[in-house]
């Protein structure tokens, strides 16, 4: 809390103020409060600690593509509620309340555009929906974007950013898992590149499949990374985890990555490997 | 005498006062109510086992007598050679494989092995994979896809091991190779749900041509109890969770995601084992025999066009 809202929430005759989150984001690692235009204008890095907050597809199609340069593609329609899922809440309430949050159909977007010039589909995974979980809607767009990378004869590069598998689906997203990786069997073949940039968090299902399946691999700073959840290692050694355990510079200590870049470089990243993989690409 | 499971009190009460006639007469004059007993018996367990709700199925696929890998390798294939590691870093108990003949046929088996005592469990790390399993298993596959070896899986796991060393080694990363490699094969791979089908872990191994289950296995993203504790936070809504996520053979083979269920004697694979174990190695038998002679390619295509249907419109 800066000066000016601490002052101001102190005076009684003045109503707290609601609408301060409009305006200024507080840092969940830090805490400080940035102001919220500084925040964007610095990718939503904190400018203190640069911590990498957690974005939906849209930001990070406008990061990351050439201005102008890109157009989504439509999200597939898939069965809804196969399974007739309820738990304390139907399941076909909490696919409503999320897309009326999010103002999306489901948790996978994709877009076509350029970047530095060079075609490509990105693939962005939203946590803001249902938690980024997989199920079978996430699995139609993975296979929808890789299919559009095949058709244009550009590289997929995929964002993660998932708790893992939406049970609310049961089997058939456990599923997503054999069927995503048979997609990015179809790039392999057609020498196109997959590319991975894990976000925080990246877990459970969607890291034991099309995550860990990329030619490169990248991550966000600090961004957790793992197959299970801490609480559920924990209950099960019993000891304390380590430091800095499933984060994304562990991962890279142990071979699991091949970079860790910081959002303002993933651009550049991202075009320069490009240039290397698809050569001819570039040239043209 | 099996374990008996907490749904199966009345036939245990039932079975114990038979022993008790026994007991207390070994007169001749009581056989035939002892014989009306165990009809009853029979009749009451073939009706229990015939409605069982999936959280008793769960209960059953779990069951600590119900037969694991080393069972069904020792009565279904002949001259079994064992093969072992990663060639990285270990071998893992949890996931083994070898060579070895089934009705004749050549094949390369893999599967989880629970271990059936305190010390076999510990030894196997109740069939919770690591990621050296699975990149033996992994290794096995190419092994047999190299010299034209059909891939038999047996699935019996509640989930790939959650640990440190595990996440430090990429557990993520060996479910994601193996499920890729299965996918990957010229050689027909069947895979066999004879437990439990626990989530990423029993996937990895279970990316098959033909997936098999039997009658009362279960097979789920996650544990019953995991997903009760996450979406009714508590795990003693696990009855609830297993009935909605749709984790039993029959709810699995109606929407597409396995190709056949195998049936279990009356009571469950752990009352009669020889009889399940032959029942399993005649299905696998026939699911072999039917992909034999398709060619790599067409057997490879078989298997994407399968999985990339799952769960499409």
């Amino acid at each position: 809390m800066n000066w000016l809202s601490r002052v101001r929430n102190a005076m009684p005759f003045i109503a707290k103020r609601e609408t301060e989150g409009n305006l200024w984001n507080k840092c969940p690692s830090c805490s400080q409060m940035i102001f919220i235009k500084e925040y964007e204008e610095n990718l939503s890095v904190c400018t203190v600690c640069g911590h990498h907050g957690r974005i939906g597809p849209k930001a990070r199609f406008q990061q990351i593509f050439d201005d102008n340069g890109w157009s989504m593609l439509p999200t597939p329609r898939v069965a809804e509620d196969p399974l007739k899922f309820r738990d304390s809440k139907k399941y076909v309430d909490r696919i409503k309340a999320a897309r009326t949050a999010t103002g999306e159909h489901d948790a996978l977007l994709n877009a076509r555009g350029k970047i530095e010039g060079q075609g490509v589909v990105v693939g962005v995974q939203d946590f803001a929906f249902m938690g980024g979980s997989m199920g079978v809607g996430v699995g139609e767009a993975f296979i929808a974007g890789a299919q559009a990378a095949l058709a244009d004869k550009v590289p997929y590069i995929i964002f993660t950013a998932a708790g893992g598998a939406r049970m609310q689906e049961g089997i058939l997203s456990l599923m997503q898992m054999p069927r995503t990786t048979v997609a990015i069997a179809q790039l392999r073949e057609a020498g196109l590149p997959y590319i991975v940039v894990m976000t925080d968090p990246t877990t459970g299902g969607v890291t034991a499949s099309y995550a860990m399946l990329g030619d490169v691999q990248m991550a966000e700073p600090n961004a957790l990374i793992g197959f299970a959840g801490q609480r559920v290692i924990q209950d099960t050694i019993r000891e304390k985890l380590p430091e800095g355990f499933q984060r994304a510079e562990y991962l890279l200590d142990h071979g699991m990555l091949d970079m860790v870049v910081e959002r303002k470089d993933l651009r550049q990243t991202l075009a320069r490997l490009i240039g290397y993989l698809m050569p001819e690409k570039a040239a043209a | 005498m099996v374990a008996l499971l907490e749904f199966e009190k009345p036939v245990a009460e039932l079975l114990a006062r038979i022993a008790e006639l026994r007991e207390s007469a070994g007169a001749t004059d009581i056989d035939p109510e002892i014989a009306k007993l165990e009809a009853k018996a029979d009749r009451l367990l073939h009706d229990t086992y015939a409605k069982l709700s999936p959280w008793q199925k769960t209960q059953v696929a779990r069951h600590p007598d119900r037969p694991h890998f080393k069972h069904y390798v020792g009565q279904l294939i002949d001259d079994f050679m064992p093969l072992a590691g990663d060639r990285a870093f270990g071998d893992d108990q949890a996931i083994l494989g070898g060579l070895g003949r089934l009705g004749g046929r050549r094949v390369m088996v893999i599967g989880h092995e629970k271990g059936d005592d305190t010390a076999t469990r510990i030894r196997h790390n109740f069939g919770m994979g690591k990621p050296e399993g699975y990149r033996k298993a992994i290794r096995l596959m190419e092994l047999a896809d190299r010299f034209n070896v059909p891939v038999v899986t047996l699935v019996d796991t509640s989930g790939a091991f959650p640990g440190v060393q595990a996440e430090e080694r990429g557990q993520a990363e060996a479910i994601a190779r193996s499920t890729e490699k299965c996918l990957e094969l010229g050689v027909p791979i069947v895979a066999a749900v004879v437990g439990e089908g626990g989530s990423g872990g029993a996937v990895a191994l279970a990316a098959a041509n033909r997936v098999l289950m039997f009658e009362h296995a279960v097979y789920s993203v996650i544990s019953p109890e995991g997903c009760a504790s996450i979406l009714w936070r508590t795990a003693e809504k696990a009855a609830d969770a297993a009935e909605a996520m749709r984790i039993t053979a029959q709810d699995l083979k109606r929407l597409g995601v396995i190709d056949e269920i195998i049936a279990e004697p009356v009571g469950g694979a752990h009352r009669s084992p020889a009889i399940a174990i032959d029942a399993l190695g005649a299905a696998i038998g026939k699911s072999l025999d039917s992909l034999n002679g398709l060619g790599r390619d067409k057997i490879k295509q078989q298997r994407r066009e399968k999985f990339l249907a799952m769960g499409g419109l």
